[in-house]
């Protein structure tokens, strides 16, 4: 199948995950993730496969929990509120190493926010949702396509890592149509052996997070920590445009990105060398790549869909080797591709300048 | 009153062999429990143990946990299980329900779990009517963080956090979960037993084996709330709070069945039926 057909980036998601073996998805309705929902409440029983619309998305991460302790390919879907509520079991699947793909397309935030698209949850989805030590694997899609690629690429690491992953999206990405090839891509199933499946035959199995003891917590931590190490490891992904002869390299990613790629071929048309770092995996977050990068960099100019907070981490990578200025837009709100190139410019020939004004100079509302 | 659990072995006059009347449950581990001494889980666990090897599903069942005091019933009893966050054990045992079609699921709460932090859970679990058997030990507190008022708790009983009694204007009232659940269409069984005595708790059996015939019927959600003591969180001698059950518990929550919606049982996999136990009760 390589004729190109027009898909919602929202029902690409769904059907990718179908694709992939995807045994069972739980959600709940949110604007603007709500067509994952709708996807699957047709797709799923036409497959014999589960679909439930829980009471909340309390009850929906918690029957992906009950599915995925049993070795399920299980799949949720959201957006900022209701991650928000699902935070309390993403650190007890995390604590219990059960593998699920969750699916966050974000809106404006915080509080009800908005439906508009919004970058907003980054710290939620990089940082931790829930409490404890423990890292989420997140993948950013920047179109589409990459979206459709991303999925089963989430159900790999989910299930070779024993992890949550998620993928993070956003409004405009989730509701705009684009042109693609559906590749979708199946995958193998792998053989647990830490499934409940009922102790026949075998000693009972328990997925757990509770070790009231310290020691025991302790040593389960290190497990983890390891387990978080190798994936730094191996789970980076990046991409990168015109970065070879670059003095200013716009970092952003989802739809940022998109928008960051029309306002570098402007500026490019204008004589600025401006290239494109495009972080894939936000955590594991691709410090080493940006760090190698900024030597040969005058400044960097972080383009976001919020008030700055993938900027941290950039600036966490670069080590103060290069200056890093911000730009972004909140509420829903996008920056426009001319934003953008007065940012890069600011960034280049005034770097005294904050280019967060400039939001006031476009109009903007902050 | 005879009970199914004689407490000693018996010698038959003929010539046979000894017969083994009483004996561990095989789905009972050989494991001290951690419970304060008179706490009734360690009878719930018991009679689990029990319905479900006769009824030959231990090596199918996959059992949610609770938080609070059991969460620790998988050191106890020998089955997979699966830790559940604070209230969450419905739907967790709703996700193994579904893609684990062959499984028996058995998912097991305290009144705090049940009824205040899961309320939700339990009644949309219940709503759509899932194959699930729920075990619901209602001792009217919070036991392992030190004894709070629970959304069980009897008007006028003393808790750490309702140090001059429960009051309706400040707690308000003591919640009847499994009577709100059973007038759910989806519920096939709701009863309530009790740990009190050797016949209360074997009619307590025999609503277990009923809410785990109805699963296996797929007659719909089965729940047993298990009236229970807490010595230490009531401030109480095992032998006062048995008394307390008695005379104070059981009046607001009174033992016996709800609701039944269940075909009757003709051909279950039910070694031994538990008729002589809930008629004697």
């Amino acid at each position: 199948m390589t004729e190109r057909v027009l898909m919602k980036g929202n029902e690409a998601i769904a059907e990718a995950a179908v694709a992939a073996g995807c045994d069972a998805y739980f959600g709940y309705p949110i604007t603007p993730q709500a067509e994952i929902l709708e996807w699957m409440a047709r797709r799923m029983p036409e497959l014999g496969r589960v679909f439930i619309q829980a009471e909340s998305e309390l009850g929906a991460i918690n029957m992906a929990l009950g599915a995925a302790a049993t070795g399920a390919r299980v799949l949720v879907s959201s957006s900022g509120p209701g991650i928000s509520l699902m935070a309390e079991a993403m650190s007890y699947m995390a604590a219990s190493e059960l593998p699920m793909v969750l699916v966050n397309v974000m809106r404006g935030g915080p509080g009800l926010g908005s439906i508009q698209p919004s970058q907003s949850d980054y710290f939620q989805a990089t940082k931790g949702h829930g409490h404890g030590d423990y890292h989420v694997p997140v993948l950013a899609p920047s179109s589409i396509a990459e979206a459709i690629e991303l999925v089963p690429t989430a159900f790999e690491i989910a299930e070779r890592y024993r992890t949550p992953v998620m993928i993070l999206t956003d409004g405009s990405l989730g509701q705009a149509m684009e042109p693609v090839v559906p590749r979708f891509r199946a995958l193998e199933r792998p053989t647990f052996d830490w499934t409940l499946s009922g102790a026949d035959g075998r000693p009972p199995r328990v997925v757990r997070s509770l070790h009231l003891k310290a020691e025991d917590l302790e040593a389960h931590n290190r497990v983890l920590q390891a387990k978080y190490h190798a994936i730094e490891g191996a789970e980076v992904r990046w991409a990168g445009e015109r970065l070879d002869d670059a003095e200013i390299a716009i970092v952003a990613y989802g739809t940022a990105a998109r928008v960051a790629t029309t306002a570098m071929a402007r500026a490019r048309s204008a004589g600025l060398r401006v290239g494109l770092f495009r972080p894939i995996s936000l955590w594991p977050f691709p410090s080493v790549a940006l760090r190698a990068l900024a030597p040969r960099l005058r400044a960097i100019l972080v383009v976001e869909l919020s008030a700055g907070q993938m900027v941290e981490d950039v600036r966490l990578a670069v080590e103060g080797g290069v200056p890093v200025h911000f730009y972004g837009r909140t509420g829903g709100m996008v920056p426009t591709p001319g934003e953008v190139v007065r940012a890069v410019e600011t960034a280049l020939f005034d770097p005294e300048v904050d280019p967060v004004s400039l939001v006031a100079l476009a109009g903007g509302t902050r | 009153m005879t009970t199914e659990t004689p407490t000693r072995t018996t010698r038959l006059e003929s010539d046979e062999s000894p017969r083994i009347v009483y004996q561990r449950p095989e789905l009972l581990t050989d494991r001290s429990t951690h419970y304060c001494p008179g706490c009734g889980h360690g009878v719930v666990h018991r009679l689990i143990a029990e319905v479900l090897g006769e009824m030959g599903l231990g090596p199918r069942t996959i059992a949610v946990a609770p938080v609070g005091c059991a969460v620790f019933a998988y050191d106890y009893l020998g089955l997979d299980f699966c830790e559940a966050p604070h209230g969450r054990a419905p739907a967790v045992a709703t996700g193994i329900r579904r893609v684990r079609p062959e499984a028996f699921v058995l998912s097991y709460q305290g009144d705090g779990d049940m009824a205040a932090i899961g309320t939700a859970e339990i009644v949309h679990a219940a709503a759509r009517g899932e194959l699930i058997t729920a075990v619901f030990v209602n001792n009217g507190i919070y036991g392992m963080t030190g004894g709070q008022m629970a959304p069980t708790t009897l008007l006028g009983q003393k808790t750490t956090s309702s140090p001059g009694g429960r009051e309706a204007v400040l707690h308000g009232y003591p919640l009847p979960i499994t009577e709100m659940l059973a007038l759910i269409p989806g519920v096939a069984y709701a009863a309530r037993g009790s740990v009190l005595d050797p016949g209360t708790i074997g009619k307590t059996k025999a609503f277990l084996r009923r809410a785990c015939e109805v699963q296996l019927e797929g007659t719909g959600f089965g729940i047993v709330e298990v009236i229970s003591n807490c010595p230490v969180g009531w401030g109480m001698t095992p032998r006062q709070s048995m008394d307390w059950l008695r005379d104070n518990v059981a009046a607001v929550y009174p033992p016996g069945v709800i609701v039944d919606r269940g075909r009757p049982a003709l051909s279950l996999p039910v070694a031994s039926r538990p008729e002589a136990a809930a008629d004697d009760a």
